[in-house]
């Protein structure tokens, strides 16, 4: 299915096209504004500005090594985990600046949820560990709002029906599919308000990848998504909307 | 296409054959001296070995009978000393090298960490001596734990960093994607991981310096009855076989036997006790 939207936002060239505020979605989630940034030397991201729309999924597509997972990563100061980076610009959550000097990296990561590339449930603890640990750690110590949550992000995920009764059992015993939506509840637990997927599907074979495009399409009635994604096709059948990205422009 | 020619293939199969067994032979040597040494403890040691050995306190000079008891419960409250100072200097500082510092000072660390790996046992017991038993006029269990556990920290130092390192960087980018604090991160979900091989560490550490003689010969000193305080000297299972085996009495010699078989027997088991600690089917790190 091809998605009416084509491109919101189009650089072809580093700094030429200036930003076209009149395509700028309505409602805003993010509102990144002349954003850059360099990992020691090299600068990744040049001078981008975008919004990315609220309950709706972006897609940012581009050539490898072009800084599509730089900019995602910055959107929730992940970026951050990488020695001697330097960044400009200011990136706006539904008007909060994340790279305030008085705001705590990790209650962004709260706010703006990751999925990764190659799923990562932790090894050394059961699926329904694996969901609920994202409120452990950060105190949560109800047992029963636990136990509420855990189905509740299960069911999210699409996954509930699968594990419900094996929740006690390792989550690495999962598929990679299963595994992928499980970093999926563990996300959706502790209720970001976006999303942002880093190339979910490139590890999975078809029928799960089709599984969590399905649940993505599901997703962003309550969340904001925004994926990278290197699959034109793919991006075509989930996005909104699609930025494209090339040498950090 | 050139076909093999069988005399070729017969000389390459002989020497593969060759390779094999060289390699075979060494591992045999290699083995056959733990071999030995145990076929010697046990055919000296074990008819010595009864009950009174694990109850009875040593005999006065000359006399035949006693047992080693207060030099086995004095090692175990060594090890245990050492292990209050060793382990969490150790682990954290582990966890330091491998999860925060730059990478200039933290090579520097790593250095150093493995030149004092390098000093030999009895120079620590000499440091400690001049550093503890002189100030305090006295050797003492202080003294010895003291001994112990410096030899320890850059032991385990070394290994629980290298574990550490070895936990992949996604689990650290999941927990972080959560929102969880970095310490939180790095006991919670990295040290959980590296948990098996953090206490594998720990555990061959513990048998290295639980057979450790030279540092507590002028530390701990030894002590032929029981030890009733901490400051004062106590006995110790390798410097007891020592003592009795320089000895001229033959009695002490058969004890002496006996107490090495039941040190390397101990080490045994701490070894046999790590191979079951990190044969698990749940992925773990080491």
């Amino acid at each position: 299915m091809e998605t009416p939207e084509r491109t919101v936002m189009e650089r072809m060239e580093q700094g030429t096209a200036p930003p076209p505020e009149a395509e700028t979605p309505a409602a805003c989630t993010f509102e990144v504004k002349n954003l850059s940034i360099w990992y020691g030397e090299k600068r990744a991201i040049d001078n981008v500005t975008l919004g990315v729309a609220s309950n709706a999924v972006t897609a940012i597509i581009g050539p490898s090594g072009c800084g599509k997972s730089t900019f995602l990563r910055a959107l929730n100061r992940m970026h951050e985990l990488t020695p001697r980076t330097r960044m400009e610009g200011t990136v706006l959550l539904n008007g909060d600046d994340l790279y305030s000097s008085t705001i705590d990296p990790a209650i962004v990561r709260r706010r703006v949820g990751m999925i990764f590339q190659k799923s990562n449930p932790f090894p050394t603890m059961t699926i329904g560990e694996n969901v609920v640990i994202g409120l452990r750690l950060n105190g949560v110590r109800n047992q029963k709002f636990l136990n509420e949550r855990l189905e509740k992000s299960l069911r999210m995920a699409a996954l509930w029906d699968e594990v419900k009764d094996d929740l006690h059992k390792p989550g690495t015993s999962l598929s990679g599919g299963q595994q992928q939506r499980l970093c999926i509840a563990r996300a959706l637990a502790v209720e970001p308000e976006v999303i942002l997927m880093d190339e979910p599907c490139s590890a999975l074979d078809p029928i799960a990848t089709a599984k969590i495009e399905e649940l993505i399409h599901e997703l962003k009635a309550k969340y904001t998504i925004v994926t990278v994604t290197h699959n034109m096709q793919q991006a075509g059948r989930i996005s909104d909307y699609t930025a494209f990205m090339y040498l950090g422009g | 296409m050139k076909t093999r020619r069988s005399g070729n293939y017969t000389w390459r199969k002989i020497k593969s054959a060759l390779a094999s067994a060289i390699a075979f032979i060494s591992a045999v040597l290699v083995i056959a001296p733990l071999g030995l040494v145990f076929f010697h403890l046990v055919v000296n040691g074990a008819s010595s070995l009864n009950w009174d050995f694990f109850t009875k306190l040593p005999a006065p000079v000359g006399a035949v009978g006693g047992g080693m008891v207060n030099a086995i419960v004095g090692s175990l409250e060594l090890l245990a000393l050492a292990g209050a100072i060793g382990i969490p200097i150790g682990v954290l500082g582990g966890v330091y090298l491998a999860e925060y510092g730059s990478a200039r000072i933290n090579s520097v660390l790593r250095f150093l960490a493995d030149v004092l790996n390098g000093v030999p046992s009895i120079t620590w017991g000499v440091v400690v001596y001049g550093m503890v038993v002189l100030r305090f006029k006295g050797f003492s269990t202080y003294a010895g734990g003291l001994a112990l556990g410096l030899i320890m920290i850059p032991l385990i130092l070394r290994t629980t960093e290298e574990v550490i390192l070895l936990v992949p960087n996604g689990y650290r980018e999941a927990a972080l994607a959560l929102g969880v604090s970095r310490w939180k991160t790095i006991v919670h979900i990295v040290m959980k991981t590296a948990s098996k091989g953090i206490i594998t560490g720990i555990l061959l550490a513990l048998a290295r310096v639980g057979g450790e003689t030279a540092p507590l010969l002028f530390t701990a000193f030894g002590n032929r009855f029981w030890n009733h305080s901490l400051s004062q000297p106590i006995a110790a299972l390798p410097l007891q076989i020592f003592t009795y085996a320089i000895s001229p009495y033959d009695d002490w010699h058969r004890q002496a036997w006996a107490g090495a078989l039941v040190l390397v027997t101990g080490v045994f088991c701490v070894n046999i006790l790590v191979r079951i600690l990190t044969r698990g089917h749940t992925a773990s790190v080491v």
